[in-house]
């Protein structure tokens, strides 16, 4: 017993280290400038980071594309009924409260189901809540590669004949320089949302 | 509160069949107000929400449904874990207690119409069939709401 928690002490230490080592990798390799934000000396961890995938026109989106905006980014996928159309719908709301700053922010759904969001799909899904939204999706490991930097939960359940996702809902608030601003949760008050927004856009 | 629903029941019995009438009955089962939310174009899934009151001796239970706006119906639930939306089939389906209610809302219990034919839109109604394990099957229509409706930001509230 006391040996298995010593060997299971070691491995979390380890895996510890590992993952410290693995993130200075990315940070080192991280090809935009402002990443600094990435580095994390007080052990919590970072959220945000460099990513590749493909948005709702089909062309190839990395993090240096949302640079020198703000963004609000929201994870989802449009098999589903309640959460992601709920939160599309209440973002749409709070970018006509905020005027024209909402044009200075970028607004992006990224899929957590890439085997059936494509970016025709994508498109038209985000597009009917508002024009200035944009989706991005891309292989299920650059889809991996950007919830994990982001510290998104997404998970895969089974149902009888099909599958649906599991996912965190809050939205991710990202300033101009990519860095992790804030989030704002899905049960949260629209006019806090609101505020969020507003110190977002001008930040 | 019981005079309003008598007088609404009154109304509804005087206009037999019309839009105010919209509950419905299979056997000690009343199936109070389907509705779901108007879906975006290339969505694959709508939501259907209702309330079930059963106002008989034994307890019955949904167990599935069928519509022709969908491929399938299925009944699911949904819960906020933290941050994390969790959402699972309920293969079982859902029991309405003798003389209890159940409700399946937005953010919780509800219908799955998955496959559908066409987006759904706000202003139309769609036919579902219900499955009852003891009331057996009955035919309603969902009054689908605005895509919106019954969340944080949604204006006109009360169904
Ligand atoms: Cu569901």
């Amino acid at each position: 017993m006391r040996r298995a928690r010593i060997v299971l002490l070691a491995g979390a230490a380890i895996a510890v280290l590992a993952s410290a080592y693995a993130a200075s990798l990315v940070v080192s390799r991280g090809p935009v400038a402002g990443s600094g934000g990435l580095v994390s000396s007080t052990g919590t961890a970072a959220i945000g980071g460099p990513f590749s995938m493909i948005d709702d026109r089909g062309e190839r989106v990395t993090e240096a594309d949302l640079t020198g905006k703000p963004s609000v980014i929201f994870f989802g996928f449009t098999y589903c009924p309640d959460v992601c159309p709920t939160t599309l719908f209440e973002l749409t709301a709070l970018m006509e409260r905020l005027g024209s700053s909402a044009d200075d922010v970028n607004f992006v759904m990224v899929s957590v189901d890439p085997e059936r969001d494509t970016p025709e799909i994508l498109h038209e899904y985000v597009k009917a809540f508002d024009q200035r939204f944009r989706g991005f999706t891309g292989t299920q490991e650059e889809v991996d590669r950007i919830t994990e930097a982001y510290k998104v939960q997404v998970e895969r359940v089974e149902t009888e004949q099909s599958y649906t996702m599991n996912h965190t809902a809050s939205v991710y608030l990202m300033d101009s320089d990519n860095r992790f601003f804030g989030t704002i949760s899905y049960h949260e008050d629209q006019n806090a949302a609101l505020a969020k927004l507003e110190r977002l856009a001008g930040a | 509160m019981r005079i309003l629903h008598a007088a609404s029941l009154a109304a509804a019995l005087l206009t037999a069949g019309s839009a105010l009438a919209h509950d419905y009955r299979a056997g000690s089962v009343e199936i109070d107000h389907p509705w779901s939310r108007a879906t975006p174009p290339n969505a694959n899934v709508g939501g259907g929400y209702l309330t079930l009151r059963n106002d008989g001796e034994e307890p019955d239970r949904l167990i599935g449904g069928s519509s022709p706006a969908a491929e399938r119906v299925e009944i699911h639930t949904m819960e906020m874990e933290g941050d994390v939306m969790r959402m699972r089939q309920l293969p079982d389906g859902v029991e309405i207690p003798a003389g209890g209610t159940a409700e399946l809302a937005p953010g919780g219990m509800h219908l799955m119409l998955i496959g559908l034919a066409a987006p759904l839109v706000e202003g139309e109604r769609v036919p579902l069939t219900l499955e009852f394990e003891k009331a057996g099957s009955v035919e309603v229509e969902l009054a689908i709401d605005a895509i919106g409706a019954g969340g944080a930001a949604d204006a006109h509230s009360g169904h």
